[in-house]
């Protein structure tokens, strides 16, 4: 597991011997070290819960999860009193128990469901809408907020209350990307142990504790880690909101697109939140193999480049000084006739380990269609700090998966290529996804002196505006494919939105690219060009991407060895 | 209602006695020095009158805990004060004896005579001067000789709005 958990309540190991437990009057096996909302659940029942948290230490304090309990009866030889069905006679408690801190053991009952469950959670219910502001039409969480689910679940169809209700801090800033609502507040405290135990950056606390107890920042102090927005996720209520989502979209607008993050080489899953072609939200999604249910700062808000004002939205061409439109495969076309005339070694690649492995594949294709590895290739690394949390010290997202296709050559190559290039042997440079300036570290000066600068990439620069060619390529939620994380995982990307403008999703732009260069070989969907990556890899053979699933496959330890 | 504590004072140089008694009040607890909050909450504000922010993070400090940890604690009771009181501090009693026995107007009296007119979020109002500060507080176990009242440590049965005048002549 990659992601170490301060708590894992629903997962037990192996070997854990099975109990014999009575769930709603029926008896199943489940295995021991689970509580009972997490035995309920293997069963198929759900206890309503707001403090509870699977991956948190459980604190007991919101009493949503009230459920009647027994244990067996024993007779005077000290041994359970069975049944006339056979099965041990139980001895229900009196008074309900909360279902998070009561772990099952042998012979235990379990009523979920019963009268006196019910009274309690509506009981509950009432006390915590009590103090709870009613503005669910202005309130982001509206949609995907617990308290407003279980009221129509478990609460009353009105109120009794009467009196004046609390007030207490509304908008108060707690750190750079965080906005809390203490009135909205429930008091479940989970965001105060996820910093403890999940970051180890304890500042958050209730102070003055009582009928005015507020959720507060130690003075002087801020919620600012780099993992600070995971508390707006696990957050019942809409007590903490993000600064960069709040009042942006309501979120039953959103269509939700499982995909990966691209911003480092962990590969955490995520769900993509998009509506109408717009990416309004990143949220980390459950794979206890790579995150866990959690996803950092970084990654999460690292996505609004996409809709950047420098976005490049239609291919160029520029004749002489001017940059003009151009259509898709007049540029294939052009670029053809212009390439053919140089020899594999006046031409480079720089590619990106930012690319799909179908991508990888393609281009790898075309540089053999150019002249193999005569021609030049790399890619650039981008290294970071590892947190040790979920954070890798390697920024690119498929820096395996460049290898295994021999784009890259750990960024080696890239002083032969501007060595080439200034020297004027290189006279071809065909750059995806890294500037060759900005993140290749070539200078102006040298790109001026190609004969053939092809860029294709997502932003506006000054390589895009000297170049030839400049294919607008597709952002991560714009294209479907694959990468393989740091740890030898082989995950799916999924296209939420559509590529804007006249832009084109890469793998179809170095498909039609080298179908025009070399001549074509009946590849056309990304599932074919899959099937294509997965024959002529050996870890990576007969799969396809619909058996790599959504949570991945660990492909033969042969791939995640070029990783390291 | 603020969570913060109020820094009005210099920092306070802490002197050796007093840390070496901390530390001796820390030693009490050798399973968990956090235990030792309390205690070390009380002897600051004994000895400096009043939690303030400095208090919460040296003693945070001192247990190895986060600051937020002690702010909890001080924020619960009211009895530990964020902000100094009057270098005097007149505590009436509020319990039903003393209610009974006319502490609401004592209290006000003291509030006139000290020109009090704003009280804090637990009832405390400090005179322009800072030299008194009036509250009420609970029961003081006198029930009989309603309206006591405690000055500091020291403690006045059956007090008269006369009474009261003398009281603040001879404190002054």
């Amino acid at each position: 597991m990659s992601c170490k958990n301060p708590f894992n309540h629903d997962i037990t190991p192996a070997d854990a011997p099975l109990l014999n437990v009575q769930v709603d009057g029926q008896w199943v096996q489940l295995p021991r070290g689970l509580n009972v909302v997490e035995a309920a659940k293997r069963v198929g029942k759900f206890i309503p819960h707001y403090c509870y948290h699977p991956k948190l230490s459980i604190s007991g304090n919101c009493r949503m999860c009230l459920i009647e309990m027994g244990t067996p009866k024993m007779g005077p030889d000290r041994k359970p009193i069975i049944g006339a069905d056979g099965k041990p006679e139980i001895g229900w408690i009196p008074r309900p128990q909360i279902g998070c801190a009561t772990m099952i053991s042998e012979g235990m009952g379990i009523r979920t469901d019963s009268p006196m469950v019910q009274d309690c959670r509506k009981g509950v219910m009432e006390f915590l809408l009590i103090n709870h502001p009613l503005d669910c039409p202005i309130c982001d969480q509206a949609g995907e907020c617990k308290l407003q689910e279980f009221s129509v679940e478990y609460g009353n169809e009105d109120s009794r209350f009467v009196e004046q209700k609390v007030h207490k801090p509304k908008q108060v800033d707690i750190g750079e990307r965080i906005v809390l609502d203490d009135e909205r507040c429930i008091m479940c405290s989970r965001c105060i142990r996820f910093s403890r135990e999940m970051v180890n950056d304890d500042v958050l606390g209730f102070t003055q504790r009582g009928s005015h107890t507020t959720l507060a920042v130690h003075p002087g102090k801020r919620l600012d880690n780099n993992y600070s927005l995971n508390t707006v996720d696990i957050c019942p209520v809409g007590a903490l909101t993000s600064k960069d989502f709040r009042f942006k979209m309501r979120v039953w607008f959103l269509k939700e697109t499982k995909s990966i993050c691209t911003g480092c080489a962990t590969g955490c899953n995520i769900l993509i939140g998009s509506r109408e072609n717009v990416v309004h939200r990143l949220t980390p999604r459950e794979n206890e193999l790579v995150n866990s249910e959690w996803m950092c700062d970084q990654g999460r808000l690292g996505f609004h480049y996409i809709h950047a004002e420098e976005r490049l939205l239609q291919p160029t061409a520029r004749v002489n000084s001017t940059t003009l439109p151009v259509a898709w495969d007049d540029a294939f076309a052009q670029i053809r006739d212009r390439i053919k005339s140089y020899k594999p070694e006046q031409i480079a690649i720089i590619g990106s380990a930012r690319m799909t492995n179908e991508e990888l594949f393609l281009l790898a294709e075309l540089r053999a269609g150019l002249g193999g590895n005569a021609v030049l290739t790399d890619v650039v690394p981008r290294t970071g700090e590892a947190d040790g949390i979920l954070r890798s010290a390697d920024l690119n997202p498929n820096t395996a998966g460049a290898k295994l296709f021999q784009i890259s050559n750990d960024g080696k190559n890239l002083a032969a290529i501007k060595d080439g290039i200034e020297s004027g042997r290189i006279k071809v440079l065909y750059a995806l996804h890294e500037d060759p300036v900005g993140d290749a570290g070539l200078s102006e000066f040298a790109l001026a002196k190609l004969d053939l600068l092809i860029t294709q990439k997502l932003l506006k620069s000054h390589s895009t505006d000297i170049a030839h060619f400049s294919l607008p390529g597709a952002s991560f939620a714009e294209k479907r494919g694959s990468m393989i994380n740091g740890a030898g995982r082989l995950q799916r990307l999924n296209k939420a939105i559509a590529t804007p403008g006249q832009t084109m999703d890469d793998f179809e732009i170095l498909l039609k690219l080298r179908s025009t260069i070399t001549g074509g070989n009946s590849l056309h969907t990304i599932e074919e060009v899959f099937k294509a990556v997965a024959a002529s890899i050996p870890a990576l053979s007969g799969l396809s991407l619909s058996k790599v699933g959504d949570l991945g496959v660990e492909v033969a330890p042969a791939a995640a060895t070029v990783t390291t | 209602m603020s969570a913060t504590c109020h820094d009005t004072q210099d920092h306070v140089e802490l002197k050796p006695e007093f840390v070496a008694h901390a530390d001796e009040l820390i030693s009490h607890y050798p399973v968990s020095k956090r235990s030792a909050s309390l205690p070390l909450l009380h002897f600051w504000q004994e000895t400096h009158g009043y939690i303030s922010n400095q208090a919460v993070e040296w003693i945070a400090g001192k247990l190895g805990l986060n600051p937020i940890q002690i702010l909890e604690l001080v924020t619960f009771y009211p009895m530990f004060r964020q902000h100094p009181a009057g270098k005097f501090q007149i505590k009436v009693c509020r319990t039903l004896s003393c209610q009974l026995g006319g502490a609401y107007e004592l209290r006000e009296h003291f509030m006139k005579k000290l020109g009090i007119t704003k009280v804090d979020e637990h009832g405390l109002g400090i005179s322009a001067d800072g030299k008194f500060s009036v509250e009420f507080v609970e029961c003081l176990a006198s029930c009989g000789t309603a309206p006591v009242i405690m000055v500091n440590d020291d403690f006045y049965e059956g007090v008269s709005h006369t009474q009261a005048d003398e009281l603040l002549q001879k404190y002054n």
